[in-house]
């Protein structure tokens, strides 16, 4: 008696909110096992730390730094007479050859590169998983031609078609991060969803849906898209590591027109003449040279962790 | 087996012939006339210029100079680099590409044997301390960025403690009285290296025959033999002293680029080890009470060994794309550093020459990387 008055109860409750429920139920479930493992904790443990210097950056400048001296494009500190300056109670890591703090540009930058990842990351998932659904789901001649064409992309030497494309036009930080999300959205990663997708196709209840009346595209984004969603999240975050580390490599060698990132820091160092002297000059190049490398391997560190959740063939249990 | 090798070649020259034009159309698209920027080239003399403009076509609308451009590709004639003139293209790229494919050789075959060792570690103990440790610094050298870290080996290992040369291929001063040049020593180099190789080889396969104690050393007597063969080719040659200069500026690069790209192989490993683990086979394998090496290495790696042949070949085909940030910090004169400055200075011919190779490379390594997929694993049929 207990069990039917429940029934009826569930079946009382809006679809959205079953949904939802379900969703918070398998995302708990999810995050159990992600925790479990400290690859991804410190993974995320490192993320956190850089959102919150991304966050505290505009806090700073509004109320303890004063935009004259901490601007980390335009300031400069008159009281010092020489410029780099070691890190000083003033300066916690002290200043660059231009006079400005490297503390400021180090934070101010992680919004720079945060915003690119995730742009990068958003756009290369969008295309990936559409056209890993699509073509698996269709076959034949759709699908030859996307295949064919992430086997061109695959081929593309990466670096260096960025560092022709940056020749060829003035590189912002939104156009680089189109170009390599498009790129990466067309290359490896639409394979990989394709075939995941293709595992999806083969399941009984997408049978059911086309027996039920279910169209191509209510099949596509209800039945398709949502299985797809768990590798594609995955591979957002390898495509946030090597949308960082582009970045950081085309400024590095003055390829690119952004006001301000590690990259540049590093570029600046090394115009400068300080790049080898890091024993003397260490905080012009150990900040920005491992803030890169943290933020990087912190993604990478998280996707490997999704990886233990997502893939079943690597599940403990 | 031969038709779908044929007919992957078919798709190799469409697929090539696609990120030609595409390349080719990049590069045209580039700021500034290409015409002007040769003829402003103080290097060039006038009249050379002329024929050169006509011979390349210069003049005409861009579809044209591609199809003249194809035409030539196709005879052979890369053209002549503007930046080096009057040295031909195809002379630059086979002087440049063997110092790239050694480098990134011989560091890519380090880090795989390391980090296949490592993998198969990190899969038979999971979930230890020591994984995530391991894991945790490898793949923090694995994203490092690139140009820093070389940077920071080069001023520590170059500059504080001086045990290497802070970059270049050879050091000028030393080589001043050479009786041959640097390319004649490489060559022969890599020909030592060849035949070193195929001598470990063919030990390695002698010596698996003979009975268990000296054979499970098999490995290393072999690899003893080809340094003993390769020692004594070079012992008693003028030119050893030269051989040790190039090896010793090849010392630095190769351990950087070994430490940046063994963690990519541990990691594959070990996923690769980790569903195998699943397999009957190995449940059977314990069952039977065969030792835990034994089951690891002979029953489950060997499984586990294909998707990282498959990722070996493939990282050999992108050592000119890594080879652009390796080489530029190293000043290693390779197809990385060619490529950069070919693309910097607006040196059309040079940069189309090397893309092409990057291409042919990328392309040539699919392919075997298929074919070796297929003869590895005989459950994999092409048809």
């Amino acid at each position: 008696m207990s069990n039917a008055t429940s029934e009826v109860m569930v079946r009382h409750q809006p679809l959205w909110r079953v949904r939802l429920s379900l969703m918070w139920k398998s995302f708990r479930s999810n995050w159990a096992l992600f925790i479990e493992n400290p690859i991804g904790v410190v993974g995320l443990i490192i993320i956190l730390f850089f959102a919150l210097m991304a966050v505290l950056h505009p806090i700073l400048m509004r109320t303890v730094w004063d935009p004259t001296i901490y601007d980390p494009i335009t300031g400069y500190d008159f009281e010092i007479l020489t410029h780099p300056a070691p890190p000083s109670a003033k300066h916690l890591l002290g200043t660059d050859p231009l006079g400005r703090d490297v503390l400021s540009q180090l934070m101010y930058s992680t919004q720079t590169e945060f915003i690119l990842g995730v742009v990068a990351a958003l756009i290369t998932v969008t295309i990936a998983t559409a056209i890993g659904a699509i073509s698996a789901y269709y076959g034949g001649v759709i699908d030859t031609l996307f295949m064919r064409i992430a086997d061109l992309v695959i081929m593309l030497p990466f670096i260096s078609i960025l560092i022709v494309l940056s020749a060829l036009f003035e590189l912002s930080m939104f156009k680089l991060a189109l170009v390599i999300g498009v790129l990466a959205g067309f290359g490896g990663t639409t394979v990989i969803i394709k075939s995941q997708a293709l595992t999806v196709k083969v399941k009984p209840y997408i049978e059911a849906a086309r027996v039920a009346g279910g169209g191509d595209r209510h099949i596509i984004m209800v039945h398709f898209i949502p299985n797809l969603l768990p590798l594609s999240f995955l591979y957002m975050m390898f495509t946030v590591t090597g949308a960082i580390f582009s970045e950081a490599v085309l400024s590095f060698f003055g390829l690119i027109n952004i006001r301000m990132s590690w990259g540049i820091m590093i570029h600046t160092t090394q115009t400068a003449g300080y790049l080898l002297s890091v024993g003397q000059y260490w905080w012009l190049v150990i900040p920005s040279g491992l803030a890169i490398t943290l933020l990087c391997s912190a993604f990478y560190l998280v996707g490997r962790a999704l990886d233990e959740v997502v893939n079943p063939r690597l599940r403990r249990r | 087996m031969t038709r779908y090798v044929l007919r992957r070649l078919g798709q190799i020259v469409i697929t090539f012939f696609l990120f030609q034009t595409l390349t080719f159309f990049l590069l045209y698209a580039q700021p500034g006339d290409i015409a002007n920027q040769y003829l402003l080239n103080p290097n060039l003399p006038p009249d050379a210029a002329e024929k050169l403009r006509a011979e390349l076509g210069l003049d005409k609308p861009p579809h044209l100079q591609y199809i003249q451009y194809m035409k030539n590709f196709l005879r052979g004639e890369l053209g002549v680099s503007f930046s080096n003139y009057p040295r031909p293209v195809i002379d630059i790229i086979l002087e440049r590409l063997p110092r790239t494919l050694v480098l990134f050789f011989t560091a890519t075959v380090i880090s795989f044997y390391v980090g296949f060792a490592l993998g198969k570690m990190l899969a038979w103990r999971r979930g230890g301390l020591f994984e995530y440790g391991t894991t945790i610094v490898g793949v923090t050298l694995y994203t490092v960025f690139t140009p820093w870290f070389a940077l920071m080996m080069i001023w520590l290992f170059a500059f504080k403690f001086d045990l290497f040369p802070t970059g270049k291929f050879i050091t000028p001063a030393f080589w001043r009285d050479a009786p041959v040049s640097a390319n004649e020593v490489f060559h022969r180099m890599i020909w030592t290296g060849i035949i070193a190789g195929v001598v470990v080889f063919i030990a390695y396969l002698l010596l698996r025959r003979v009975p268990p104690p000296l054979r499970r050393v098999s490995g290393w007597l072999s690899l003893l033999v080809g340094v003993v063969v390769a020692l004594g080719f070079w012992i008693n040659s003028p030119l050893a002293p030269y051989a040790k200069d190039i090896l010793w500026h090849m010392i630095l690069p190769i351990g950087t680029l070994t430490l940046i790209s063994f963690a990519g192989t541990m990691l594959l490993t070990r996923n690769s080890l980790l569903e195998t683990m699943r397999e009957d086979y190995i449940l059977a394998a314990r069952a039977k009470g065969l030792p835990e090496g034994v089951v690891r290495d002979k029953h489950a790696a060997r499984t586990a060994l294909l998707p990282v042949v498959t990722s070996f070949v493939f990282s050999l085909a992108f050592a000119i794309d890594g080879g652009v940030i390796t080489e530029t910090i190293f000043s290693w004169p390779g197809m990385g550093l060619t490529l950069l400055s070919a693309v910097t200075q607006e040196d059309i011919p040079l940069a189309m020459g090397a893309f092409s190779f990057t291409g042919i490379l990328a392309l040539l390594a699919h392919l075997v990387a298929d074919v070796l997929y297929a003869y590895l694993d005989p459950r994999i049929r092409y048809s």
